[in-house]
């Protein structure tokens, strides 16, 4: 079974009914017991870091988390959840997971696009993901295809080989990491069309493999 | 970089789809579902759903359509129409929607838009404004005013002056919408478009005229839109959303091509 982890951070059913649509069963819940038997874990979310960190760690589902991730179960964070995973926010400068190393930091306020136009922050609208490397999660993804992304804020990791994927918002960012069996994106796969929903399905048939 | 997004727009009353000129003469021309689903299939980026009649008794029809959608479609798409409280927008967010329009409610009460971004944040909040072309004067100085009621009744609201305080008040987009072009299929209000857009810098969505393709263009590049609302033009099957995009796509505007 599919476990999302609900801890008040927005919209968890837009999830579970993208898996729904699969024919893919998944539970939500806030319970760290349930988390540490899940056979996957997707770890979603949208709002403020602050906000969120501090409810995991009310649920207890910060200690799961980690050790869910050290026992080899599968997770994919999602948008705020992809933040979480780092080590530092500077939204509300706020102590996160680390289970990646390094920061999440804000999109400078003096972006421009090829010709000189103001870009708008947050990032928000379609865009593509350069692949750096193949990941068995972007199985059968078109490399033209583009995802839905909404936010203000993008991961840094301080291992370049944990980058699978990068996106051209005004500078470079890095849209896709991961390392064994985590994988986390900061677009919203749910929300993303078909090239979405396959990424979801990937998953749900992923067993932490990075080949 | 972001592709520009092309939005058709579905108006819902007590649960069908229906399409008026200048917001009169509805005509019922389907389901949403089936019309949302249809348009998903054909590559739209997002759906703006706008409840027409929005009374309470339609209410929860209407919740029960956006449900549906949600089970059926996986972009990003609004519900519009009667919103007056965080509550109305909690139950349209919680059946699915990504995002929530707020119109005439926004102007009886600006508050509507901060208590909204603040509870869901402001990417989920649009600000609808239907605007018409009026005499300058020393209230309307852009000579673009704020109107209500499907463009009945005039608020004295500039509508430069409206889009800058929506801004200040968290919203997170704009749906800038002319009531002199809408349903006329003549084209964008393009002066329109292109002043509000380069005064504020959160994404605005032209809508009403779109007839042709070359409209979307202009809008997209003179009008600096970000986004391009459609109707009639898709829903009598004139155009596919998809020969549309594919028109833009070889005029050199970045559109999603891929779905």
């Amino acid at each position: 079974m599919i476990v999302i982890i609900d801890y008040n951070a927005g919209n968890l059913t837009s999830v579970q009914r993208a898996l729904c649509a699969l024919g893919i069963d998944s539970e939500i819940t806030s319970d760290p017991d349930r988390v540490l038997q899940a056979e996957r874990i997707i770890f979603p979310g949208v709002g403020a870091c602050g906000k969120a960190m501090a409810n995991l760690k009310e649920r207890g589902l910060d200690i799961a988390i980690k050790k869910a991730f050290g026992n080899g179960i599968p997770i994919f964070g999602i948008c705020l959840g992809t933040q979480i995973i780092m080590e530092h926010s500077e939204e509300n400068d706020c102590e996160c997971l680390g289970l990646i190393k390094g920061r999440v930091i804000k999109f400078p306020d003096n972006l421009t696009d090829p010709y000189g136009k103001k870009l708008k922050i947050p990032h928000m609208g379609w865009n593509r993901v350069i692949l750096k490397r193949h990941h068995p999660l972007f199985t059968g993804i078109d490399t033209n295809s583009e995802f839905y992304f909404v936010h203000g804020y993008y991961p840094c990791p301080d291992d370049t080989k944990q980058t699978i994927g990068e996106t051209d918002y005004g500078i470079r960012f890095v849209s896709v990491l991961g390392k064994s069996n985590l994988f986390a994106v900061q677009f919203h796969p749910e929300k993303s069309g078909r090239p979405g929903l396959r990424i979801l399905k990937n998953f749900s048939q992923w067993k932490g493999q990075t080949e | 970089m972001l592709s520009k997004r092309i939005i058709p727009c579905l108006d819902v009353r007590a649960g069908r789809l229906t399409k008026g000129v200048k917001f009169r003469n509805n005509v019922d021309i389907g389901d949403p579902v089936e019309t949302a689903a249809r348009y998903y299939d054909e590559g739209a980026d997002e759906i703006v759903f706008y409840d027409i009649t929005a009374s309470n008794e339609n209410r929860d029809i209407m919740i029960d359509t956006v449900r549906r959608v949600a089970e059926t479609i996986f972009i990003p798409f609004s519900v519009g129409g009667g919103i007056r409280t965080v509550e109305d927008m909690r139950k349209v967010l919680l059946a699915g929607a990504e995002k929530v329009s707020v119109n005439s409610a926004a102007i009886q009460n600006p508050d509507i838009i901060s208590q909204g971004a603040k509870s869901f944040g402001k990417q989920c909040i649009v600000v609808g404004m239907d605007v018409k072309q009026v005499n300058r004067s020393k209230q309307i100085p852009t000579g673009y005013e704020m109107v209500i009621n499907g463009g009945r009744t005039f608020t004295g609201i500039d509508a430069l002056n409206w889009a800058r305080h929506v801004e200040s008040l968290g919203a997170g987009e704009i749906c800038l919408n002319s009531i002199d072009a809408d349903g006329t299929k003549q084209g964008y209000e393009l002066d329109l478009t292109r002043m509000i857009s380069s005064h504020v810098s959160i994404p605005v969505i032209a809508s009403g005229g779109a007839g042709t393709p070359e409209h979307l263009k202009e809008v997209l590049t003179d009008g600096m839109a970000d986004a391009a609302l459609i109707a009639s033009m898709t829903h009598y099957g004139t155009y596919t959303i998809s020969e549309i995009k594919s028109f833009l796509h070889k005029n050199g505007i970045k559109v999603r091509m891929m779905w």
